[in-house]
């Protein structure tokens, strides 16, 4: 069974059909691509997905359990996490703390303890700290742990993003245009990294692209979006040429 | 860990600094070399440190407005010199019915915090500051018109008048409408002040520093990207509120025990009040635990040692609001003195960054 399964998802905002019978299948450890032009209603899947917005028709079943209806806290409880197009940063507090709220609801602790510094507070207080500098390491910001998250340039705090959302130790990890505003270096620095975290979380990723060097290089299949529909769908080589595909989306 | 021990050392400041004010005011006191005034003046300093580090907690931590923070000191202090006044006939020592009306304050303070904090939980920004603003005005005036008696038939209340209440003769009137309640022991002294506000940065210091300071500070610097990773948004601006009201009421009790007379008036529990807290807050740094600490002894002091000017006194005290504001450490005014430097207004040098 798919980790994640959208049977003929669809909203309106007004008289504008944002998405319209989207459907789409994911397998465990996947590496999945969603692109299409500017306002194809990328974004607004992942918001769908994420319960930001509520879906008037369709399914969404991750592990065979049902997401729609949930609120936005409960859909992350149950494993899906994501990153933002315009980056949402914790902006006035530690890239350690940034990490460290994301690990909120899998190391706990009661709120008199943490008010009274019982043993239970220093003792989850250092596993959540290893925790966080293990996945900072990952992205190679444990020297930066200190800094402002908004003191980051741009292409850190877009990693920042990532390792939060992995720290809520999600099922399914939603990336928003990863690489908006990199330049190839940090782009190619970047598909490592999120081959890395596929690798070794065995995770499973939906990201939305525009940067085609990024998408023909790690994603394995693709679902290309027009105007709210599916214009294609299938293994990353094949939707790539498929002339409909070049004439909508890359330009003819 | 060094993260950790920076914070730790902050911190440690902090209680230093409260620790050292404590032993030089009271070396003071005991030579002989602090005038009655300024002595009389001790407790109500106490009384603003911990109302600001507590609206600190609302403003700087969870980032809110709130315009009401006198309305919470105001049930304080009434709940805590209602239970006093009742108990000053039991044979209670002084020590342990101050305690409990320390406690009583704090739970009263609390549960009130919870009721304005479901309904305006979901206002944000302006909208929040005024409905705070009402909830502080509403509480000072149903106080105002609010009569309670004791006799031996047990508690007589009223919305009228005294002689509503209809008491048996020997009753005592405890709530006395706008007259409020007099005869409240004062049972506050600068030392309990002292020991109060430690127990408040203990608290507040230590939520910060806490899994659930982390979550309300996330809500502050991102609501969206807090709720993406999992953070119960209501619950902890819930518990930004109910905590903060809970200090605001203690130091309400403070306030009440060092008065014979407790009334809800617009000078004890006004906005005025509620918006000078405020100043204290946003003068020593929002957000910054230490500098609330350091502001609201200082514009406290500011108008007493200002006497001796008459007349000037509140042009000088508005001056120094002024230059405070100008002449802190906060990021953006550090970013604004680079801006507007006078050294290079005075060379005639072209301010050349933008603004």
């Amino acid at each position: 069974m798919a980790l994640l399964e959208v049977e003929s998802l669809g909203i309106s905002f007004g008289g504008l059909r944002a998405v319209d019978n989207f459907n789409i299948k994911i397998e465990k450890e996947q590496l999945y691509g969603l692109i299409g032009p500017n306002g194809a209603g990328k974004t607004t899947i992942f918001n769908l997905l994420t319960g930001v917005y509520k879906p008037d028709k369709g399914t969404i079943l991750l592990d065979g359990e049902n997401m729609i209806g949930k609120k936005t806290i409960d859909i992350n409880k149950s494993g899906i996490a994501r990153t933002f197009q315009n980056i949402r940063l914790f902006k006035d507090m530690s890239v350690l703390d940034n990490v460290k709220v994301g690990l909120h609801n899998h190391h706990r602790y009661h709120t008199i303890s943490g008010i009274l510094r019982l043993p239970s507070y220093f003792r989850v207080e250092k596993e959540m700290t290893e925790r966080a500098m293990e996945l900072l390491k990952v992205f190679g910001l444990e020297k930066e742990k200190e800094y402002l998250a908004a003191n980051l340039p741009y292409g850190k705090q877009r990693k920042l993003e990532i390792a939060r959302a992995l720290a809520t130790d999600p099922k399914l990890l939603l990336l928003d245009e990863p690489a908006a505003g990199m330049n190839p270096n940090e782009t190619s620095e970047l598909m490592d990294t999120i081959c890395f975290v596929r690798d070794n979380f065995h995770m499973t990723i939906l990201l939305i692209e525009h940067d085609m060097k990024l998408v023909a290089g790690i994603c394995e299949r693709l679902t290309v979006l027009n105007f709210g529909q599916i214009l294609a769908e299938g293994e990353t080589s094949a939707v790539l040429s498929d002339p409909q595909v070049i004439k909508a989306y890359l330009g003819e | 860990m060094k993260n950790i021990s920076k914070t730790t050392k902050s911190n440690c400041i902090t209680f230093g600094i409260v620790i050292l004010a404590y032993i030089i005011a009271e070396a003071l006191i005991q030579t002989g070399h602090m005038s009655s005034l300024m002595e009389g003046i001790m407790v109500p300093l106490c009384v603003y440190v911990i109302a600001a580090v507590s609206l600190n907690l609302i403003v700087g931590v969870l980032g809110e407005l709130s315009l009401g923070h006198a309305g919470f000191m105001c049930v304080g202090a009434f709940s805590s010199a209602f239970f006093s006044k009742c108990m000053m006939t039991s044979s209670m020592p002084e020590g342990l019915r101050f305690f409990l009306a320390l406690l009583i304050s704090a739970a009263t303070a609390a549960v009130f915090g919870i009721l304005i904090g479901i309904p305006v939980l979901r206002l944000k920004g302006d909208y929040l500051a005024i409905v705070t603003l009402a909830f502080g005005e509403i509480i000072k005036n149903v106080l105002n018109a609010f009569y309670v008696g004791l006799d031996s038939a047990g508690f007589h209340f009223s919305m009228k008048d005294a002689i509503a209440l209809d008491m048996e003769a020997g009753g005592t009137i405890i709530i006395n409408g706008a007259q409020g309640i007099t005869g409240t022991p004062r049972s506050s002294t600068f030392t309990i002040g002292i020991i109060l506000i430690l127990i408040t940065l203990f608290v507040v210091l230590n939520l910060m520093n806490s899994r659930d300071g982390r979550a309300i500070m996330a809500i502050r610097d991102n609501r969206i990207a807090a709720e993406s990773i999992g953070i119960n948004i209501t619950k902890y601006k819930l518990m930004a509120f109910t905590i903060s009201a809970a200090l605001a009421g203690t130091a309400g009790a403070l306030y009440a025990h060092n008065l014979s007379t407790l009334t809800a008036s617009p000078n004890n529990f006004g906005y005025n009040q509620s918006i000078m807290i405020l100043v204290f807050v946003v003068l020593g740094g929002i957000g910054n635990i230490r500098g609330s600490v350091i502001a609201a002894v200082v514009l406290t002091l500011l108008p007493e040692l200002l006497r001796f000017l008459n007349d000037y006194r509140m042009l000088i005290y508005a001056i120094v609001l002024i230059a405070l504001m100008i002449f802190n450490w906060s990021p953006k005014c550090i970013a604004f003195r680079e801006r507007h430097s006078l050294k290079d207004l005075l060379k005639g040098k072209k301010n050349t960054k933008e603004v």
